[in-house]
């Protein structure tokens, strides 16, 4: 939390004076900071980044009153890290390969998956983790850091196959900078230089746990510096200013100039503003005055105030991407909860052919199934 | 019902779940003994995602009941040092699926800090982590992989499947002189009450519970597992007449051998029923242990009714990853029928 109230006292000086201070375009109000440099998007991208945004905002509570329904399982919250999430994808190209988290629900859509693929695996049905072969996008990856070896191996097999025009971005959270995998995947991308881009939703929170329990570290970009790594701090809340730092890192990743490294450190000063997951409940660790603070700096509303200004977004404009959103979302939904997935489906993918053992262990379940029925197998779960 | 409590000064009893239990363990050593500290994720000022350790951390404070960065091979290497340095910790992993990142430490070192040392040092250290599945969690959140820590040596591994066992079995663990895995059903954490002795007393971790007593044939099972097994075992009463015994492990290294082998005496059956997968599964330890020691007692080849060897699928299937009492007398009826 500090080291963003720190940071609030330079809101108004050049974005990049202190090394400790966010990067920002845009100030809380969504007006264009002095010096800052606007990306170079047009009306149109602006636009989609907006609805897709604005989208990401939607699902996000959408899927929290469907969990309370009872028509999802557990649920990842990110409203707050909308911004970033939709932001850094938008800095992707499509051949970039993207490590997401749990959370990391926009910026998998983003980059192409669908938002019934999302939907899926909230309703238990693990067919949704399937993945287009157009799409270099990874399953979401639940155990913590565990990615960001894995994100730099993906990007030193691309480079040791001469594929130098594509990197890896690897999203984790503040939580995972603990962790023994952050540490050794950030090594290994120094020590081999791999066009690989790494993003710290630094959200402040890991569960209960607040950011400065996680490391004494004063920032987590710094900790880049251990692994002779580019670190770079940016408002997470404000997309334009992580779509540029986003952008600036992939490029150099692919193309550094004189004896620039490839890999960055991006830390992503930001807030989850819900809980960790449905099953959590933030009331009994932190105040929510807190939340409300931060929500003064939100991505939405800092980006619609951006656009309105410049006269690309009006009333008419906001309120149609509204009911665009929302029918997306009725559509998605709708054709989820009309699947029903197959009990044979467990012993799909365990291995490229199914082992003997495991055709006999589907044969006798089918043969209990037809049995007893379905009703035979609820019995643990009552 | 074998009981093989031992109950100390307090008399009384209260109703609790398995969850309060376990809680009620962890505050009844923490305030007999200085040494007795908790850590893990969570587990300070949220009470623990399950709420395992709830109201401990306004009653022991944050240096008895600790919030650590979220890193498990730091938490039980951490607690490995602070054993050696004479604390008793218990180690709190969120979820067994998240332990693995802990295992080096645990298999490495844990283990063997006796045994390398030639019996200098040791390691009075539990890890607790709920484990299973049936409660519709995320993936790597309703593992079953108590084999991989059976399977070093200097561990020892307990599962308990009732509130009071899931006390006194809690209390020996932290009073034992070598690293515990105590790994608690998630599925039954809230799924009935039952009345625990107030006060200190100890389950050794020697003993399996017989939880129904039976002729015809007998269920080996532990965890979430014993309670299928049990309307199993109803079922095939009524509708067969068939004789059940069910036994409960709880303690799944060192294995109750005795227990094992003198109701298989008894039955001549064998059905064993476990909710990870079946091959490598600790049923196959359970099934030899039978074949050495009663060989000749055996009628029929010993059934496994298990998980499959799958990953534990998504919550839309998992009922159908699970054993249940349909499995499970489908089973017995094998073992009988032969």
């Amino acid at each position: 939390m500090s080291a963003y109230d720190d940071a609030d006292q330079h809101v108004n000086s050049e974005p990049t004076q202190l090394d400790d201070d966010p990067i920002r375009v845009l100030d809380e109000d969504g007006n264009v900071l002095p010096n800052a440099a606007v990306p170079d998007l047009s009306d149109e991208e602006l636009l989609a980044m907006y609805e897709d945004i604005a989208l990401a905002r939607r699902f996000d509570q959408r899927a929290i009153s469907l969990q309370r329904q009872g028509r999802i399982a557990t649920y990842a919250p990110m409203t707050g890290q909308e911004g970033a999430q939709v932001a850094t994808s938008y800095a992707l190209d499509d051949q970039d390969w993207l490590f997401p988290t749990y959370r990391e629900h926009a910026a998998k859509y983003v980059h192409g998956m669908s938002l019934e693929s999302l939907l899926k695996p909230l309703r238990g049905i693990r067919e949704g983790y399937a993945i287009p072969d157009d799409v270099n996008v990874m399953p979401e990856y639940i155990p913590i850091a565990t990615q960001l070896p894995q994100a730099m191996g993906m990007a030193w097999g691309q480079q040791l196959q001469g594929q130098t025009d594509s990197a890896v971005l690897c999203h984790f959270g503040d939580g995972a900078t603990s962790e023994g995998d952050f540490h050794e995947g950030l090594n290994f991308a120094g020590v081999f230089d791999v066009p690989a881009v790494f993003v710290c939703n630094n959200n402040q929170w890991a569960i209960s746990v607040p950011r400065d329990r996680q490391t004494a570290s004063e920032t987590i970009a710094q900790k880049a510096a251990a692994y002779g790594l580019e670190g770079v701090r940016v408002d997470g809340l404000d997309p334009l200013a992580m779509y540029a730092v986003t952008r600036d890192a992939l490029a150099k990743a692919k193309n550094p100039t004189g004896d620039e490294r490839r890999p960055t450190l991006i830390e992503a000063v930001q807030y989850r503003y819900g809980a960790h997951t449905t099953a959590d409940d933030p009331s009994v660790y932190r105040e929510e005055d807190e939340a409300d603070a931060w929500r003064q700096k939100d991505p939405l509303d800092r980006l619609r105030n951006y656009l309105s200004a410049e006269g690309i977004l009006d009333e008419a404009v906001d309120a149609e991407i509204d009911d665009r959103v929302d029918a997306q979302i009725d559509d998605a939904l709708a054709t989820v909860e009309a699947v029903e997935t197959d009990p044979e489906r467990i012993f799909e993918h365990v291995y490229e052919e199914m082992p003997e053992r495991l055709r006999e262990q589907r044969d006798e379940l089918l043969a209990l199934r037809d049995k007893y029925g379905d009703d035979a197998f609820s019995e643990v779960l009552e | 019902m074998s009981s093989a409590t031992r109950a100390t000064a307090e008399s009384g009893t209260d109703s609790l779940t398995i969850v309060e239990a376990v809680r009620d363990g962890l505050y009844t050593e923490m305030s007999a003994d200085e040494s007795v500290m908790v850590l893990g994720e969570d587990v300070g000022k949220n009470g623990g995602v399950f709420r395992a350790t709830e109201a401990l951390y306004e009653e022991f404070g944050g240096d008895r009941v600790v919030d650590t960065p979220l890193a498990e091979s730091g938490i039980v290497g951490t607690a490995i040092g602070l054993a050696l340095s004479g604390m008793r910790p218990v180690a709190e992993m969120q979820f067994m699926g998240f332990s693995y990142p802990a295992f080096d430490q645990l298999v490495s070192h844990a283990a063997r800090m006796r045994s390398r040392s030639h019996g200098q040092y040791s390691v009075p250290m539990v890890v607790r982590a709920p484990y299973g599945g049936g409660i519709r969690a995320p993936e790597h959140h309703s593992e079953s992989k108590e084999a991989f820590f059976v399977h070093e040596p200097g561990l020892k591994v307990v599962s308990p499947s009732t509130p009071s066992d899931a006390k006194g079995l809690l209390i020996a663990s932290i009073r034992d002189p070598d690293p515990v895995v105590f790994l608690e059903p998630k599925l039954l954490y809230r799924a009935f009450r039952e009345d625990v002795p107030t006060g200190r007393y100890e389950v050794p971790l020697s003993d399996a519970a017989i939880r129904r007593t039976g002729t015809d044939v007998t269920v080996y099972t532990w965890g979430a597992m014993t309670r299928p097994s049990l309307i199993a075992a109803d079922n095939v009463a009524e509708e067969h007449g068939i004789d059940v015994e069910v036994v409960d492990l709880r303690t799944l290294s060192p294995l109750d051998v005795e227990t094992i082998v003198d109701s298989f005496t008894k039955t001549g059956r064998a059905a064993i029923v476990h909710e990870a997968p079946k091959t490598g599964g600790v049923g196959a330890e359970v099934a030899t242990t039978i074949q050495e020691h009663a060989l000749c007692y055996q009628e029929a080849p010993i059934e496994r009714i298990t998980g499959f060897d799958a990953p534990m699928p998504l919550h839309a299937l998992e009922d159908y990853y699970l054993p249940q009492a349909v499995h499970i007398q489908e089973g017995i009826l094998e073992a009988v029928a032969f």
